[in-house]
């Protein structure tokens, strides 16, 4: 289904990505876990053609999106949905208009169909009565979840998320783990998740890829990965401050 | 010393160039979404809300004055060779020709240009312009051709109005101050305006409002940095755009009339 192949990516001087492999099946839920900087947003842009690799493909169904035209990426993208790092609202649309853009402009379902699934949407992600209000009427973790309820709603084949949890509560996040876990179960979603909270990892992996160094040093089950022998991976998982990953600017006595 | 500034002047046309180059592709890019469904309409007329009817106070004062200030000049040095009969012309001419595209030009840009800048920037910056993207929607069609269309629309729209504003404002100095006939005041307006004064004053302003657009959609487009960078972009965007104005103001001049 998603087909990641030697991708390479810089920004100036700085290699973000070094050749990363990576394949996701159809149906398969994979979680990319890595140190912040690493370079999880980055790869995440590419698998939707929003940056363009310095070398390397992606393919989704057997296209190379970044080798597609305009006309061609637009359409490959209407299989996607997105949840942004930091939710990526449009200010100037009230939260039901968010919701729904896709339904309205892709679909052309009438603006009171699409409150209403909009309405739906935002119930499934914990918010009640935040249809009419402005994105900057919200709290960081209700953008979040607003963002989620946008990137589901149109019923997407593919859901790329970024960090679906961090900021929300420790009892909201389990339920919105619940959901993602819920949407492959039911809708049989492709979907590529960043996380650095291993608790929501382990829920809602099938897979889960580690990015070190702008490589994927390890892929596997979520029992796979709890009993890894890869110091680094384990370094990561037990998120211990001591290991082979150091950390910029700090160092032990 | 000199060579210093020829350095700088050196750096700031080859500034200009590489923005000129950019705009150009940036332009050729939307334009190609002109034609494309779906056909924004509401878009479009928020936008003409936006960059057109809101302006219109800030053009009417500039206008008004302008065209006070401008009859007031002439008809006080006119009068030293006997011609103050002439300000009901020259204030026609010069706001048609000149004044009312160029000034309307300038404020449009001031006002809602700078707000263009600022508010796609801010989208840039904020990743709203990808999330557009992710939704399968292309932003230059979403957030560029309504601009674009707002601005070379409204803005010979406002030139309309700015000239009537304007002459009438000459209007007003000459015979409520100066206490000329009016019927000499408006019989010299009609007597020396032709209709290509008014219409190709029209024509730089449809100009003037795509170039400004455009121009601010550009520097926002490409943003970078944070909200430092949206203060720079929008700088930027409102110095470029006037630039251009004044100096396409020339050219455009020198070829059509
Ligand atoms: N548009 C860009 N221009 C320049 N550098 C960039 C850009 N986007 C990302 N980077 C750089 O790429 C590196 C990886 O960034 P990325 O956002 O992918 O990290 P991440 O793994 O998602 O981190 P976090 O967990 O903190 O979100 C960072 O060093 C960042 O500075
Ligand atoms: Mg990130």
């Amino acid at each position: 289904m998603i087909e990641i192949k030697e991708l390479y990516k810089s920004f100036g001087q700085k290699k973000v990505l070094q050749g990363v492999d990576l394949s996701i099946q159809k149906g398969e839920s994979m979680v990319i876990i890595g140190g912040s900087g690493s370079g999880k947003s980055v790869l995440i842009k590419h698998i939707i053609g929003l940056l363009r690799p310095d070398k390397g493909s992606v393919f989704i169904e057997g296209l190379d999106v970044t080798k597609l035209n305009e006309k061609d990426l637009y359409k490959v993208r209407k299989k996607f949905g997105m949840l942004f790092q930091g939710a990526a609202l449009f200010d100037s649309l009230r939260v039901w208009e968010n919701v729904s853009f896709f339904l309205i402009r892709h679909r052309g379902i009438s603006e009171k169909k699409a409150k209403e699934i909009a309405i739906e949407k935002l119930r499934l992600v914990g918010l009640v009565g935040v249809e009419d209000l402005m994105p900057a009427e919200l709290s960081g973790g209700m953008r979040k979840r607003v963002g989620l309820a946008r990137a589901i709603a149109h019923d997407p084949e593919i859901l790329l998320y970024d960090e679906p949890t961090t900021g929300l509560d420790p009892i909201m996040a389990d339920a919105i783990n619940d959901l993602i876990v819920d949407l492959k179960k039911k809708l049989n979603v492709t979907s590529v998740a960043i996380t650095h909270d291993m608790h929501s990892a382990y829920k809602i992996a099938d897979r889960i890829a580690m990015l070190y160094e702008g490589q994927i040093i390890e892929t596997g089950t979520p029992d796979e990965i709890k009993n890894t022998s890869n110091p680094v991976v384990r370094q990561f998982i037990t998120g211990s401050a001591k290991g082979p990953i150091k950390i910029e600017g700090v160092t032990d006595e | 010393m000199i060579k210093k500034y020829i350095e700088r002047l050196g750096r700031l046309v080859s500034f200009f160039i590489l923005e000129a180059g950019g705009i150009v592709l940036f332009t050729a890019r939307t334009l190609r979404q002109l034609f494309t469904i779906p056909f924004d309409a509401k878009l479009i007329i928020l936008q003409m809300l936006s960059i057109g009817v809101r302006s219109f106070p800030v053009v009417f004062i500039t206008s008004i004055f302008t065209g006070m200030v401008f009859a007031l000049q002439t008809y006080t040095g006119f009068k030293r060779f006997g011609a103050e009969s002439m300000v009901g012309s020259v204030v026609a001419l010069s706001m048609t020709r000149e004044l009312g595209p160029v000034l309307t030009g300038l404020i449009v840009t001031g006002r809602a240009g700078a707000a263009i800048a600022a508010e796609i920037g801010t989208m840039r910056v904020t990743e709203q312009i990808d999330a557009l993207e992710t939704l399968a929607t292309n932003p230059l069609k979403y957030l560029v051709i309504p601009r674009f269309l707002a601005g070379l629309f409204m803005l010979p729209a406002l030139t309309v109005l700015s000239d009537i504003i304007g002459i009438n404002g000459g209007f007003i100095v000459t015979a409520g101050i100066y206490k000329m006939s009016s019927s000499l005041y408006w019989r010299k307006v009609w007597d020396y305006l032709e209709l290509g004064d008014f219409y190709n004053g029209l024509i730089k302003a449809a100009f003037f409002g795509a170039s400004m657009a455009l121009i601010c959609c550009y520097k926002g487009f490409y943003t970078q940095g944070g909200a430092e960078g949206v203060g720079k972009a929008t700088t930027q965007a409102v110095v470029l755009a006037s630039m251009t104005i004044l100096v396409s103001d020339y050219f455009l001049s020198a070829w059509l009339f």
